[in-house]
């Protein structure tokens, strides 16, 4: 790999988020742990029947998972804002929404891919018939992506401001809604036994658009939230 | 005139009452914060002239 | 001949003239908005017959169509003051897309409202997640982040230009949703019960609620160009044309 070139700069800033994170290795675990808890509750509080929770079991795996993603996500840009990283970034000669890409890679290497191997134990947990776990692992590694790329478009627009925080959660939600709406009717449509890789490809299709304007759209967001 | 609307009344008059509370709201937001805007424009502009003629009271000066 | 309004449009970009022509327009705007509000009001909840099948629960069709109609126009508008403000960095342009906002959250919390209240007496709940209705919810949503992450910036210009990309990401999402919410309903819950108005809607019923929508719209423009007015007073608070405006508005405020 030719040093400075495009895919040199690429693999650099994936490298570099990786190693920041292998360095804080308890905080990957943190995700998990979350979405571990809430799963836990879910019985507590809506009662031990096996059927009710096989019912919910995907939408709840699901919903848990987002969130968790979603709380990591806060956390994308903010330590390269505060040191000064984001800026260099930004005055880089590759284009700033590939680096951006890598960073969303990167981050969703160490929090999503956690969650995604943890959730057919955590619905199992809840009673989820095995018939449906590839729908819901295949439709968890589209859907993370997809929200992380579309959560860092977000997540960027929020950078020059210090009170994000439940802003963010706020302006995801809508984003959110077409995904999970997919995404748990797949997992409902496998555990009926019914075809459901049709909103598996409607998912995908939404992936495939996010991978290419996703970035764009966050690094036109960095510039203009980051200008000052 | 028919008020109780055919006992759908507190439906309907609830409805009416939203939309006239939440526009007269909206109405009056504006109002007030032009007010505020032009009061510390003032107090604003006033305290530039004290700065520039230190000592000269403006009539619009208010004391913190 | 056919320029001037291109030239116009370009002269309305400057915050003194745009401040005189919304000052100027505003009381007209207002005043027909008041009076042919109260017409409509009037007519439909007295004038107007009951309807055969919701009797007179369904009067209040001329507050909630009209509502939704506008939480729908005003993102509209908002969509292309946005792509203005932020493609030819007109600041006039950025600041009708964050006042617009507010209005447009208001009439959408007033659609959800009323609907709701329609929805009680006529199909016995208050709240069902079909399409319209659920999508309504996420245009809310979608409002009150535009105007979080507006005031959330210290920097106004800053603050509009961040907003105004958002309201661009949403106005491709309000569809989106719209969408796949009603897949969504389609898949897993067979028919729900629609809200849907009377189907034929006769003469005496149409003329209020038309009447309505216009009032309601000449009721966006005249709060939208009160909310644009004193906003440039505090962010234009440093030139001259605001200053002379004070001494002239002396004792008036």
């Amino acid at each position: 790999m030719i040093p400075g070139s495009t895919a040199s700069a690429c693999a650099a800033v994936l490298r570099r988020d990786l190693t920041l994170a292998w360095r804080r290795r308890g905080d990957i675990a943190m995700p998990v742990l979350y979405a571990l808890i809430v799963t836990t509750l879910f019985p507590f509080a809506v009662g031990p029947e096996p059927a009710l929770l096989a019912r919910i079991a995907g939408g709840v795996v699901f919903v848990t998972v987002l969130l968790a993603v979603l709380l990591s996500l806060d956390q994308l840009f903010r330590a390269d804002i505060e040191d000064g990283s984001m800026e260099q970034l930004m005055l880089a000669p590759q284009p700033l929404a590939l680096l951006v890409g890598m960073k969303v890679l990167a981050h969703w290497i160490t929090s999503a891919l956690p969650l995604i191997v943890v959730a057919p134990l955590l619905a199992s947990m809840l009673r989820l018939p095995a018939a449906a776990m590839p729908a819901l692992v295949l439709a968890l590694a589209i859907a993370t992506p997809l929200l992380s790329l579309l959560g860092a478009v977000l997540v960027a627009l929020t950078a020059g401001s210090r009170r994000s925080g439940m802003l963010l959660a706020l302006m995801l939600l809508p984003l959110c809604v077409p995904v999970v709406i997919f995404a748990a009717g797949a997992v409902a449509a496998a555990q009926e036994g019914l075809p459901w890789l049709a909103p598996i490809a409607w998912l995908g299709a939404g992936l495939v658009m996010a991978v290419v304007l996703a970035p764009l759209a966050s690094a036109a967001a960095l510039r203009i939230a980051m200008e000052s | 005139m028919n008020l109780a609307m055919g006992a759908y009344g507190f439906y309907v008059w609830t409805a009416v009452a939203v939309f006239l509370i939440v526009l007269l709201i909206d109405t009056l937001a504006p109002l007030a914060r032009r007010r505020r805007n032009l009061r510390e424009l003032r107090a604003r502009i006033a305290r530039q002239e004290n700065r520039r003629r230190p000592g000269t009271p403006s009539s619009h000066e208010s004391h913190p | 001949m056919a320029n001037w309004v291109p030239l116009w449009l370009h002269r309305l970009g400057s915050p003194p003239v745009f401040y005189r022509f919304a000052g100027a327009v505003r009381p007209w705007a207002l005043g027909l908005a008041l009076a042919l509000g109260a017409v409509a009001l009037y007519a439909g909840l007295f004038v107007a017959p009951a309807d055969y099948q919701q009797g007179d629960a369904y009067r209040i069709i001329f507050i909630h169509v009209p509502s939704a109609w506008m939480s729908l126009f005003i993102y509209g508008a908002m969509t292309l003051a946005a792509f203005v403000g932020l493609v030819w960095r007109i600041k006039i342009a950025e600041v009708v897309a964050m006042e617009s906002a507010p209005i447009g959250a208001a009439f959408t919390f007033i659609t959800l409202a009323t609907g709701s209240l329609w929805g009680k007496p006529m199909w016995g709940t208050w709240w069902t997640w079909d399409a319209r209705l659920t999508s309504e919810l996420v245009l809310l949503f979608i409002y009150l982040g535009i105007v979080g992450l507006y005031h959330s910036f210290e920097d106004r210009r800053q603050g509009a230009r961040a907003a105004c990309f958002l309201v661009l990401v949403g106005a491709v999402n309000v569809p989106i949703v719209h969408f796949s919410v009603n897949w969504w309903n389609t898949l897993h819950q067979g028919s729900t019960v629609r809200l849907v108005g009377p189907s034929h809607i006769e003469a005496s019923m149409l003329w209020p609620l038309l009447t309505m929508m216009a009032a309601t719209k000449l009721y966006y423009i005249a709060s939208l160009f009160a909310r644009v007015r004193a906003d440039l007073i505090a962010s234009e608070g440093g030139k001259a044309w605001v200053r002379e405006l004070l001494t002239r508005e002396e004792g008036a405020a």
